[in-house]
This record gives C-alpha cells, structure tokens and sequence, in this order.
C-alpha cells in the first residue's frame, strides 16, 4: 500500500499526531513529502 | 482544514504528481475526518481555504481505517497508534473516511 | 546553603473579562473583517449581554461559584445559572466599559484614550469596586479624551459589543510592527486582566502584596520591540500594576503549556530557599477570542468567545495545611520522549506516577485541558477535555490497570467537563487550580491531583515537537 508511494500526512494534535503517522508508513516503505499537524484549540 | 495547510497541499500535488501520492488523515473525530478527506479529493466544503473549488481527487485514507493497519509493521503501530485506537471511535472514523471515497467512486461511474 | 523547603499551594484566583466589543479584533473575527466588513453587524447581532456572560455556567464554574461537575446539561448558553453572580470566591467577571478602562489604566504610555461617556462611566464603576486602592481608577481621567483625533492618525478603535464608539489605541511606534496598536491592545488586555487575577487574589486570601518576591508571567503574549519580539517581561508589569512593590519577575513561555512550567519554576524557587513567595500569572489572550464564532453563527448560537480569562496563583513555604506541590516526581515531555500519544501520556502521567510508586487510580482528579466543548463542538473541533480523559482511561486500559468496560466510570469519576474559554494556557489545566485547592483543603474531596497541560510548539516552526508538562497537588499531611 505504501511501498513506493509518496505521502502526505495530516495528523491532528488531538487525534494521530503527524510524527506518529510518518512512523508507521516510513517503515512500510512510503516516502513522507509533507507533514502537517493542525492545532485547533 | 488550515488554508496554509491546504496550500502547501496543491504544491505538493505540482511537485509529485496526484497518482503516486496518497494522503493519511489522523483527525480524532468522524465529523473532521470526512472534512479532511473532502478537501483534499472534492474540494473544501467549508470554503475555507484554497482547496473551496479544486477537485484535488487524491487517494485518502485515515491512520485508524483497518485496511491502512493491515499494511503497517503491527509493533510499530502498536508503539505510535495503539493508544488512540483504543480512546478514539475507530468504526466510526473509519467509516466516515471510507463513506467519502465511495461517494467519489460512485460520482466517478 | 538553605535546607530545602516544602512548597505549597498558598492560594489561587480565576477572573473574567466580558469584551464582546473587542472581540472583532480578535485574530480570527479581524481577519474575516478584513475580507467582508458586513460580519461586523452579525457579531453585533450575536453578541451576548453581560448578564448572559455572568449566568453562563462555565462561566460561574470558572470563578468558582460552582464546581464544572455542578454546571448541569448543555445547552448552558440558552439556560442561564439562577442566581449567577458577578462576583465568586476566586475572582469576578468583569463588564467591558470598567475593563477598557482598566486597560486605560494599565497603559503607562498614554496610547489609549476613552471616549467621555464610556471613561467616565468606567471611572465611576471603578471607584466602587472592590479593588479600587489597588487599581487606583482617579488616574483614569488622563485616559479620557478625543479617540476621533487619534483615529484619525491610524490608531486602532475600540468598541463594545453593541456597537457603541469606545475608544482608540494609538500605535506605540510607527515604524514598529511590533508596537502597532493591535499589539499593544494584546499586551494591554492581557496585563490588564492578568493584574486583575493577582489583585483579586491577594485581597481575597488577605495576603501583603508586599510579601511577594517574584512574579512568573505565563502568558501567551509576546511583549518586545523589533530588536527583541519576544523581550518580556509581563511578570513584572502584572506584578507593578497589583502593587506587589517588594517583586522582580520574568516570563516562561511555552505555548498553552506554560503555566505548569511556571508553577513547577515558581515551586523550585521557594523549595530552594532562593524566595519565600512567588506569584504565577497568566494574562487573558486577546487574539483567541471569537477564534470559533462561525460554527457559532452558522448554528444560531451567540458568539460565546467574548471573554477573556485570567488566573493568579501564589506559591510559598509550607503553611502546613495548603496543598503540597510534589516536585520530587514532575512529569515532562522529553526530546527523545517520541510523539505518539502513548509516549507523551507515559512522558506526563505513568512516569512521574511510577516514580512515586503509585497509579492512575490514585490520582482523584485530573486537571488536563479543559476548554468548554460549548465552544469548540460548533466548528467542529470536537470535546478536547472528553478525548484528554479517554486517552487516561485508555492507558489504564493497556496498562492493565482496569478492563475496557471500566473506561466511562474513570473518566467520569476522575475527570470532569470543560469550563475554560478557549484562552489556551488558561484553559490548560491552570483555570482547575483554586477548584484543586478547594478539593485538598480541609474538607475537601480529594488526596491527589494532577495538574497537566500540553503545548503545540511545532505552530512555531522551530521543532516538530509538541511539549508538556505535569505536577501532582497533595493534601497536606495526608
């Protein structure tokens, strides 16, 4: 699924944070182009 | 979803290309997730930012959808996520994004 | 070198300021301005009263009249508190003419001037207040002028929630982006509100304002010029405008988190023998009000982020009955701590509480993020402080320290709905402090809190990081 592949993560502060996201799919061999964590409060 | 965000966004789609890219949602609620992955396939429906009238069509997923763990290295998973599978409405979540991508698939017919 | 010291939680204040006029120049209602003038009338239109800001439950909660437990069921802003005073046991909830004019009053540079009619009514209801020998309203008449002439030279207007001219704030610098008079009324707002909070508090417990030694500011504004944005110091302002003639101060800053690290600092320094008393206070934030208003307006609610929020705490030597603050187990975010929620939760909570040989379940309440879900539900930001008590109950769970099944009872037993506006540091935690006080006191429900907040450093771009921060309150010789 992510072999490969380029990804883009947007995680949330108070739900799967970014860093957490990019972890899991830079070892399931995506490449992470673009990291965005929101902050809504 | 920030405008900023947004932007930076459609750059990377004219960098990368939208075939070869996929996007991993990890909002905390169904609501935001169906939000999240509106924008960056149909456009932003709360008009917020510049992705309010771009179909941007990228392929979207959320962190806590089954099929996206399936693909994942179980103990890291457990390490980064475990946690918030277990507080967050994962069915849900999961349902929310799944919901957004069929609506598309269905649109695309 | 002193023995070290017990530091205790000697008191704690919470105060409000109802500013539905200067809610327009908050960062987000400013922005949206910009790009369509017209929202001007809807915020007008959706603005709240002072008696609906004072009957407002969370709003009651936060000056101490009730405990949030006690706030009842949402809707709160359609089904006003019976009752509701302006005035509670930790502090008030200020009407917006007498805070412009605390503004004016906390303005040493004669930037801000009030139109008559709303100077001098804020000078008359100033006199009458509680706090009058502190906050000294006869210099108010300085303040009281032709705002016209100055707006006429590009200063800033200020009016209230139904409309009405109030006032201008004149730029502090022209050359200056970081003097503009948006700044400067940031600044002001937040010393204004924040002096109040030490005020209230000092009168309160009847502590000498002279018996204060050093002031920590924790809040979220950056004071400065262009050669030093962020130069500080708001502690000392704060500590000069309520009197506290005997303290020095500095600033610690830290995103929402910062209040805790100013807590643990302020309990470091007593512990140490270095001061005997040291105040923490965080000033109201000006740029977050209205953040949220257009899921307010889009679902027919007032715009409910019309107030700002402010909290003092004093912390001294054991008194040998107020709370103790545990710093021999405080819980931090390290760098290698890693960024899942799991890492920052072991990081803030399981850490410090393994320390102390102790467990989730000994802790009686957490205070983490309390920021009301009234506000923040509407435009889709979801209950901050419910997820916060999942994620506890969830790392009972995969610790296991109780079965899934238990997970509602220990957020219900040991959490408790957000009360705090969406004022970050303030609603991080510090908005709980004199409810936590009260909870360990005699009589009091409770042996242990914790106090815990985070802070989004990566909105800065200086890290990808996020911070935190946690200390537990203890009961007395319990």
């Amino acid at each position: 699924m992510f072999a490969g592949k380029k990804v883009i993560v947007v995680g949330e502060r108070d739900g799967v944070a970014s860093p957490a996201i990019a972890a899991c799919v830079e070892a399931a061999g995506g490449e992470v182009v673009l990291m965005a964590t929101e902050c809504f409060v | 979803m920030d405008p900023h965000t947004q932007q930076t966004i459609i750059d990377a789609v004219g960098k990368h290309g939208r075939d070869n890219l996929i996007v991993v949602l990890g909002t905390p609620s169904p609501e935001a997730a169906a939000i999240a992955a509106e924008t960056v396939t149909i456009g932003d429906p709360t008009y917020a930012g510049p992705l309010a009238e771009t179909r941007l069509g990228l392929t979207v997923y959320h962190i806590l959808e089954e099929q996206v763990r399936a693909a994942l290295d179980p103990a890291i998973y457990d390490q980064q996520v475990g946690l918030m599978a277990e507080s967050l409405d994962m069915p849900a979540i999961a349902a929310a994004v799944a919901g957004v991508r069929a609506a598309i698939s269905h649109e695309g017919k | 070198m002193p023995t070290i010291k017990r530091p205790v939680l000697l008191a704690a204040s919470a105060v409000m300021a109802h500013v539905p006029g200067l809610l327009r120049i908050g960062s987000k209602p400013a922005r949206e301005i910009a790009r369509d003038a017209s929202l001007v009338g809807r915020l007008i239109e959706n603005s709240r009263s002072f008696d609906e800001a004072v009957g407002y439950a969370p709003n009651q909660a936060f000056i101490g009249a009730i405990h949030p437990r006690e706030m009842g069921p949402r809707p709160h802003f359609n089904r006003l508190v019976e009752g509701g005073q302006r005035f509670g046991p930790d502090g008030e909830i200020m009407p917006e003419r007498e805070f412009l004019g605390l503004m004016a009053l906390a303005d040493q540079f004669k930037l801000m001037k009030l139109a008559p009619e709303i100077g001098s009514a804020a000078a008359a209801a100033l006199e009458q207040h509680p706090l009058s020998d502190a906050l000294k309203p006869q210099k108010l008449a300085a303040a009281i002028g032709d705002p016209m002439a100055e707006n006429a030279r590009g200063a800033l207007a200020l009016h209230l929630g139904s409309g009405e001219y109030a006032g201008a704030l004149a730029t502090g610098h022209s050359e200056d982006a970081n003097l503009a008079a948006s700044v400067i009324a940031e600044n002001l707002a937040c010393k204004a509100s924040g002096a109040l909070a030490l005020a209230h508090l000092l009168r309160l417990n009847k502590i000498d304002p002279a018996s204060i030694e050093y002031v920590i500011g924790c809040s979220e504004e950056a004071v400065g010029d262009r050669y030093q944005r962020g130069g500080g110091n708001m502690g000392k302002a704060i500590a000069e405008m309520a009197g506290c003639g005997e303290a020095s101060g500095a600033d610690v800053k830290n995103f929402c988190a910062a209040p805790i690290p100013a807590m643990v600092i302020a309990a470091s320094l007593v512990a140490a023998g270095v001061f005997r008393r040291v105040a923490v206070v965080g000033g109201g934030s000006m740029p977050k009000l209205g953040m949220k208003f257009e899921g307010h307006l889009k679902h027919s609610m007032p715009v409910l982020e019309d107030t700002l929020g402010a909290v003092a705490a004093v912390v001294s030597e054991d008194d040998g009955r107020s709370p103790v603050i545990r710093l021999d187990h405080v819980g931090r975010h390290k760098v290698s701590s890693g960024a899942s929620a799991e890492a920052i939760l072991e990081a803030l909570v399981t850490a410090p509480l393994d320390g102390m040989g102790l467990t989730l379940n000994d802790i009686d309440e957490y205070a983490t993020e309390l920021h009301n879900p009234e506000l923040t539900e509407p435009q889709g930001s979801g209950n901050v402080p419910e997820r916060n008590y999942r994620m506890l109950a969830a790392m009972g769970v995969r610790r296991g320290l109780f079965g899934r099944d238990a997970m509602q009872g220990f957020v219900a037993q040991r959490g408790m709905p957000g009360f705090a506006p969406t004022q970050g540091h303030v609603a991080s935690a510090f908005c709980y402090l004199a409810h936590a006080r009260r909870a360990l006191d005699d009589g009091g429900s409770a042996r242990r809190v914790m106090m815990m907040a985070k802070g989004s450093l990566f909105l800065g771009m200086m890290t990808g990081h996020s911070d935190g921060m946690s200390f537990i309150l203890e009961r007395n010789g319990g």
